[in-house]
């Protein structure tokens, strides 16, 4: 079965609660809140977003000034930029990408089960000295 | 192995990493207060890291991960490049002063880096005083201190391999580092703070990992 992808051209701006249950692509500029909780939002490079923006995916190639909430995954890709805080189990950031703000990631093994450290390598080791 | 082989960067084919985010091309270095400094925020449910250097998005992942942490990206490295580009230099310390909007207190860890190295003493003082505000008591700071008199003027990007290597990516700086540190100034720098581990790797880089004792009251620094 197709998938719906709702596409919001360069040209169209928004202002106000943007909700859907559809992948939804911006393009245009979009200002005030942005909900597709079960869905994919995709910023494209052209996209200006200042809102709060609240989806299971979100990917940025263009502007995000705001916080941004998924239940699955944060991918900022290179020249995509975020001004805000993110709150996300997974968060990718390109080498080339701006971000400013804090990530929030939720631990995948649950509360209280640090990963078991790795074991040394025998090369380049230290002097340990005073100091 | 001879003394050059043992100073030159270490690189070791079987350890290309599978974050596409690393390049080839940077030197490996080892780094043995890296997994110091995450051991002492495992005990601590989401933690709260803060990281003064450029948003490495493969570190912000490792961090996640391992930690479940919360991280804020600072990149005091800009700011000082920007003051240092627009002839306000000299306004670095009161801008530290306001920089971090953290309550005192409430950070479990901070990634300092070598930030200290490219700064002049009195953005350094302010710096350190700062973050010994921000650490919550028990709460632990890493910073890394070169060794050897500055050669070039570049910043470098610490990306994390593992738990026990960084890889050393060099970019363009606004201006190399300052003469180095001696340990006893470093100290002074870090007054509110303790020495818990340092040491002097083979690359001449000092890794020292500070904490904040836990019974100083948070404002006495």
């Amino acid at each position: 079965m197709e998938k719906d992808i709702v596409n919001i051209g360069k040209s169209v701006v928004i202002k106000g609660e943007l909700n859907g249950s559809e992948d939804l692509t911006i393009e245009g500029h979009v200002e005030g809140t942005i909900q597709l909780k079960e869905n994919v939002l995709t910023i494209g490079a052209n996209g200006r977003i200042k809102a709060q923006v609240f989806a299971k995916s979100v990917i940025v190639l263009g502007e995000v000034t705001g916080n941004v909430t998924a239940s699955d995954k944060v991918d900022i890709r290179d020249n995509g930029s975020v001004d805000g805080d993110i709150i996300a189990p997974r968060v990718a950031i390109a080498e080339g990408a701006h971000f400013r703000g804090s990530v929030d990631m939720q631990r995948k093994g649950g509360p209280g089960q640090p990963a078991k450290p790795a074991e040394p390598k025998p090369q380049a080791q230290p002097q340990r000295v005073g100091a | 192995m001879g003394l050059l082989d043992r100073l030159a960067p270490r690189r070791n084919e079987s350890d290309v990493p599978a974050n596409p985010s690393v390049s080839a091309e940077d030197p490996i270095f080892a780094t043995k207060a890296l997994r110091k400094f995450l051991t002492s925020l495992t005990a601590r449910e989401s933690p709260v890291l803060l990281d003064l250097g450029p948003v490495v998005g493969s570190n912000v992942s490792f961090f996640g991960e391992q930690l479940g942490c919360k991280i804020f990206v600072e990149d005091i490295f800009a700011d000082l490049s920007r003051h240092l580009r627009t002839g306000v230099l000299d306004e670095l310390p009161a801008f530290l002063k306001k920089r971090f909007p953290q309550e005192s207190g409430s950070v479990d860890g901070i990634l300092c880096w070598d930030l200290i190295d490219y700064m002049d003493r009195p953005a350094a003082h302010e710096l350190a005083h700062e973050l010994t505000r921000v650490l919550r008591p028990d709460g632990a700071l890493l910073a890394f201190f070169a060794n050897t008199p500055p050669r070039d003027t570049r910043y470098t990007k610490y990306v994390i391999v593992d738990e026990v290597n960084l890889k050393h990516r060099s970019y363009e700086a606004g201006r190399g580092r300052q003469p180095i540190l001696l340990n006893r100034d470093i100290i002074r720098l870090f007054s509110g703070l303790r020495v818990t581990d340092s040491f002097l790797l083979q690359n001449n880089l000092r890794e020292i990992l500070f904490r904040k004792p836990a019974y100083l009251p948070t404002e006495s620094t």
